[in-house]
């Protein structure tokens, strides 16, 4: 199974290396809210709450774009039904959307997060950079595998585009809770007390949960 | 197939809901801090829960389901959570009422049960495009199946998530889902609740009879359809 | 904010109560009028089939 999903994923990443496709659209699109969020706000700087909620929320829309695309390079070439007619593991073929997914949502943050340090956020990144990265890390994790899903749901349904917003982001309003709650403190101008366990908790129930009921589910999926 | 025992049932709906509105009025005591107003939790809570057992036990249909393959799972989880939206509505209404008398919003981000069912509710209203999108029906059973067990999963964590994210920010206001009520307030919920319940189960069967009967009519006229044509 | 006078809370506790009722009973309308429609149609089979 490991074979076959690192082979469907590296796969993936090469085809997502030579297009370019994805990663600039979801960085670029996080960049923009940045922007829509200044005017719609009015704020110069954000700290706290407000720089949290605007973070994540941020992140989670930019998310959605790239759960669209997901099998997007299988259907435009076709490749769906020759991924289902090879005797390829349905949980090979999760594991692998969701690493892909995973490592997309990591090479946006790396834009996406220095870029709000600099645009919008009033109190500096530096302090709090090793939590944030394992409240990131835990995120994405949850994403990946719920974006898959819901992916693999979608994906053969006519009014894809529509769905895919609508199933995804209610999903993602523990994790959002989670995340939010998790990187108020360390975003605040006085890094003030922290309740971080019970947070972390919170998200590594959410993608326990959501790991394996993925992967059991999946199986029902794409199958002809 | 679904009738059997659906009239001893609607009788003991109507009996217990009955039963329920006299203790609601006439029995359990006025709330201290809300007065009158109080009584909508006879309806609101009850049918909340009840609301989001149904949409857990859609979820377990649809694993029955996907595991058995027989379709008849499909259709009884699609009748459970098609019932528990419409009770949903009614969960946002009466919650909606509630907050306007208790607090003059017509809508309170405090109250955890309203707020993570308006979550679960908008994650449920995608259930009809999906289904309804897919054109193969046993795909179209496949995904709901699918779908069904994902959100019922959800449903509880998604009430913890908001729950504790409240308890930390917005200190219980309209506390009155917990242990912590008086005897006869107890009693009245409890009675509430178990009208709510037999009448969710009495609705489903009640559905579930109706859709049984128009399939077995199809499968008919298809039949003698076919014999007319020999 | 204070309890409601009982005349102004009664407004509200009716108004959740009938929606509660009004829910129940268009739903069960509606399958009632499904029913029917399903009778009709199969005596209508009936019939054609003598």
């Amino acid at each position: 199974m490991i074979v076959a999903a690192r082979a469907i994923l590296r796969k993936d990443l090469l085809i997502e290396l030579r297009t370019k496709e994805s990663v600039p659209a979801m960085t670029l699109f996080t960049l923009t809210v940045y922007v829509l969020f200044h005017f719609g706000l009015d704020r110069d700087s954000l700290d706290g709450e407000l720089a949290s909620g605007v973070l994540w929320v941020t992140l989670l829309l930019a998310a959605v774009i790239g759960v669209s695309r997901l099998f997007a390079a299988e259907r435009e070439q076709g490749g769906i039904e020759g991924l289902l007619l090879a005797p390829v593991d349905r949980t090979a073929l999760f594991v692998a959307k969701a690493a892909s997914l995973f490592v997309m949502l990591v090479m946006v943050e790396l834009v996406a997060l220095p870029a709000f340090g600099l645009l919008l956020l009033g109190p500096g990144l530096g302090g709090a950079l090793p939590e944030l990265v394992a409240i990131l890390a835990l995120a994405n994790l949850g994403v990946a595998a719920v974006g898959a899903l819901v992916a693999a749901l979608a994906a053969e349904t006519r009014a894809r585009e529509l769905i895919v917003p609508l199933l995804l982001l209610p999903l993602l309003v523990p994790l959002l809770i989670a995340c939010a709650q998790a990187s108020e403190p360390f975003l605040r101008q006085d890094q003030g007390p922290e309740d971080l366990g019970r947070w972390l908790g919170l998200l590594t129930l959410y993608d326990v949960v959501f790991v394996l009921l993925s992967v059991a589910v999946f199986d029902y999926l794409l199958e002809d | 197939m679904y009738s059997k025992g659906l009239k001893p049932l609607a009788v003991a709906t109507v009996a217990s809901l009955a039963a329920a509105m006299a203790l609601v009025f006439f029995y359990a005591p006025l709330d201290a801090d809300q007065g009158f107003v109080q009584k909508i939790f006879y309806v609101h809570v009850p049918l909340a829960i009840v609301a989001l057992g149904g949409f857990v036990a859609g979820g377990v249909m649809a694993v029955r389901h996907l595991r058995s393959g027989d379709p008849s799972w499909d259709v009884r989880s699609y009748v459970a959570i098609h019932l528990s939206i419409i009770l949903g509505v009614g969960v946002l209404a009466t919650g909606s009422i509630w907050a306007k008398a208790s607090w003059g919003h017509w809508w309170l981000w405090d109250e955890p049960v309203l707020v993570s069912f308006l979550v679960v509710f908008l994650l449920y209203c995608v259930y009809y495009p999906l289904r309804f999108s897919i054109e193969d029906p046993e795909r179209q059973a496949r995904y709901s199946s699918v779908f069904a067990i994902t959100a019922g999963a959800f449903v509880p964590l998604n009430f913890a998530a908001v729950r504790l994210a409240q308890e930390f920010t917005h200190p219980r206001v309209l506390d009155q889902t917990g242990g912590s009520l008086p005897g006869e307030m107890r009693l009245t919920f409890l009675v509430s609740l178990l009208a709510m319940a037999l009448l969710f189960v009495t609705l489903w069967k009640l559905e579930l009879t109706a859709k049984h009967a128009a399939m077995q009519l199809k499968k008919l006229r298809r039949r003698l359809d076919a014999r007319v044509a020999a | 904010m204070p309890a409601l006078p009982l005349d102004e809370a009664g407004k509200y506790v009716a108004g959740a109560y009938v929606v509660f009722v009004t829910l129940i009973v268009v739903y069960v309308a509606i399958i009632g009028a499904k029913i029917a429609r399903i009778d009709r149609e199969l005596t209508e089979l009936a019939e054609d089939d003598e």
